[in-house]
């Protein structure tokens, strides 16, 4: 185990390096000048030099790359190009957002998923089976941002419940955290359906398999009803399988976070990178991509550990 | 896990167990609709997927614009054919990317063995660190917006998918026997590979390029929708949603055709794939 947990850890350190090393190379080297491209071909070379000297361009490409990952385990990650503000005031204001959002639609994704995937295991090959993975088939296919768009049309141009976009702050006098958490349940719902449908053949499938185990037979054949077994052997142990999954979904979740944030107008993380793209403040898009990009890898670190937890078939060796 | 062959006295062909699989006949089905589409488009549409009429603008379903006309008075069911085009294009070269370096890869993994391939599956996890949004966002940051950034931030994506399949298929044909008679005939690693194993997990590959080709249709949906993939005035499916979105509370139906189009080819390519994995190689059908 402990030689499984530092060679994972070893592999996540070496990822991490290299995708901060792959996002400098495309945001920082690529472009050229970023001073030139803030003040446009017309500028005065003069100006762009001196803007240039500013900030901090004109270190050799290394001295830059290595600030920046002293600045990346420091928190001194600069100021914005354009707002002049720090770069992490940014970010931690727009992940007040992002992160809940993920929480929640993670959360939904978990519950909507185990019931479906469970009920449909439960009802193998008959009509609720039958219907329901029809139903998750449809769900793959649908892509979050139009699932958005039809919960706005629903809920907000036809029923008039929620707002059609829009984030009013966790300390907004009127409502408080409750109008927060309000606008953030369309977009919650929107991200949880289409990732809860891929969770859900997961779970029936590793349901169906765990059913198939003698243990299970065994537990039936000592006086448990179906729905005790269900639920007290085979979901803890057709687990494994959903919880990994759920670890390699939250790439798409934080991704469809980006897409689905720019769909209700919140601010969050997506709408920062954007925003900064069309602004051309690099260095804002340098950091956001580079959490993101962390995010996703720290989570699957996680989850692989996890795993070797909780089944201790996992062996170094495996990995 | 192996699932036990079905044992008939006289096995169905291919074609007879195909037309009695659902996933495969609705796939297939829905597949043909979307390649008819794009076909269609290049040699006729309604109307002209680039002429703008405003005096035309926001109509409703007539017998002149099947499906009403947008903002700017082009006819819907036009812009829908074209883009059925769109997205093919950037599905065929995504995957064409994926599936040719991807595969090398994985089939170099599987050849070599050793620390080559070591290199090549830690790399493969390395790149599902960018998932296909963050890579199009980087290269957008640089280059700008447009198709050909969106496609190959999305074929990059799928080199590692590919590399990883090919890699686990081809290491368990490398472990069977008759690999082992070819080599035993003095056959090298190189020929082996060619002559042998890229035939046998051909099956394979042609499922995930069924099954990425609906994910680069939902990637390139996505980016369009963000301003970052296809650019006007080309039509894309994604682009129309974001156009009608600004339009929500007076032509809803505008949001809703795009989507459905998405969806349908989405849904098809998924039971496609689904029925080919199935009808392809039996013993595949429960590993995934």
């Amino acid at each position: 185990m402990p030689l499984f947990f530092v060679k994972r850890l070893l592999t996540l350190i070496a990822t991490l390096l290299g995708a901060s090393a792959v996002i400098f190379m495309v945001l920082e080297i690529l472009p050229g000048n970023a001073a030139q491209m803030l003040m446009g071909p017309d500028a005065d070379p003069q100006a762009v030099q001196a803007l240039a000297r500013q900030l901090g361009l004109d270190q050799a490409p290394l001295q830059r790359y290595g600030a920046w990952l002293g600045g990346l385990l420091t928190g001194q990650l600069g100021d914005s190009y354009v707002y002049s503000t720090p770069v992490l005031e940014l970010v931690l204001e727009r992940l007040a957002l992002t992160v809940p959002l993920a929480l929640m639609a993670m959360a939904l994704t978990t519950v909507l998923a185990l019931l479906v995937g469970v009920y449909a295991a439960s009802r193998h090959n008959r009509a609720g089976d039958v219907g329901l993975m029809a139903v998750t088939q449809v769900g793959i296919a649908i892509p979050n941002f139009w699932f958005a768009i039809l919960l706005i049309l629903l809920f907000s141009v036809h029923l008039r419940w929620f707002a059609a976009g829009g984030f009013p702050g966790w300390s907004d006098e009127s409502e408080g955290v409750a109008g927060a958490l309000k606008a953030l349940l369309l977009p919650a719902v929107s991200l949880a359906v289409v990732q809860a449908a891929i969770l859900a053949r997961i779970t029936r499938s590793a349901v169906l398999d765990v059913m198939r185990e003698d243990f299970v037979r065994t537990a039936r054949a000592k006086g448990l009803s179906q729905r005790a077994t269900l639920w007290q052997h085979v979901l803890r142990n057709a687990l494994i399988p959903v919880v990994t999954v759920m670890g390699l979904q939250f790439a798409n979740l934080l991704a469809g976070t980006i897409v689905v944030e720019n769909v209700f107008y919140l601010p969050g993380l997506g709408r920062l990178i954007f925003q900064s793209i069309a602004n051309r403040d690099l260095i804002v898009v340098r950091n956001c991509v580079m959490l993101l990009a962390a995010m996703v890898v720290v989570v699957n670190f996680v989850v692989d550990v996890l795993y070797a937890v909780i089944d201790p078939r996992v062996k170094a060796s495996d990995i | 896990m192996t699932a036990a062959l079905p044992r008939t006295s006289r096995p169905a062909t291919l074609a007879q167990r195909a037309a009695r699989h659902p996933s495969f006949v609705i796939g297939a089905v829905l597949t043909l609709l979307l390649a008819g589409a794009a076909l269609l488009s290049l040699v006729w549409t309604p109307w002209s997927p680039y002429e703008m009429n405003l005096a035309a603008k926001l109509q409703g379903p007539s017998a002149a614009h099947w499906l009403g006309t947008d903002p700017f008075g082009r006819d819907v069911a036009s812009l829908l054919l074209v883009g059925a085009r769109n997205s093919i294009l950037v599905g065929v070269i995504a995957v064409g990317i994926g599936l040719g370096l991807g595969t090398a890869l994985g089939l170099l993994a599987s050849a070599r063995r050793g620390w080559v391939e070591e290199f090549i599956m830690r790399m493969a996890d390395f790149t599902f660190a960018f998932p296909a949004i963050l890579s199009a966002i980087m290269l957008t940051a640089v280059f700008g917006a447009g198709i050909v950034n969106s496609i190959i931030a999305i074929g990059i994506f799928n080199i590692p998918t590919f590399a990883r399949v090919t890699r686990a298929s081809a290491n368990a044909i490398g472990a069977r026997d008759f690999i082992l008679a070819a080599r035993a005939c003095g056959k090298g690693p190189w020929r082996i590979t060619l002559e042998h194993v890229l035939p046998n997990i051909l099956p394979v590959l042609i499922v995930q390029a069924t099954i990425q080709f609906a994910v680069a249709i939902l990637a390139e949906a996505a980016l369009s929708y963000l301003g970052l993939g296809t650019q006007p005035p080309q039509p894309s499916w994604g682009r129309m949603l974001s156009e009608a979105q600004t339009l929500l509370f007076q032509t809803p139906m505008l949001a809703v055709y795009p989507g459905v189009a998405i969806a349908l080819a989405v849904l098809g390519l998924n039971l496609l794939g689904d029925g080919l994995r199935d009808l392809l190689d039996p013993r595949l059908t429960r590993k995934r």
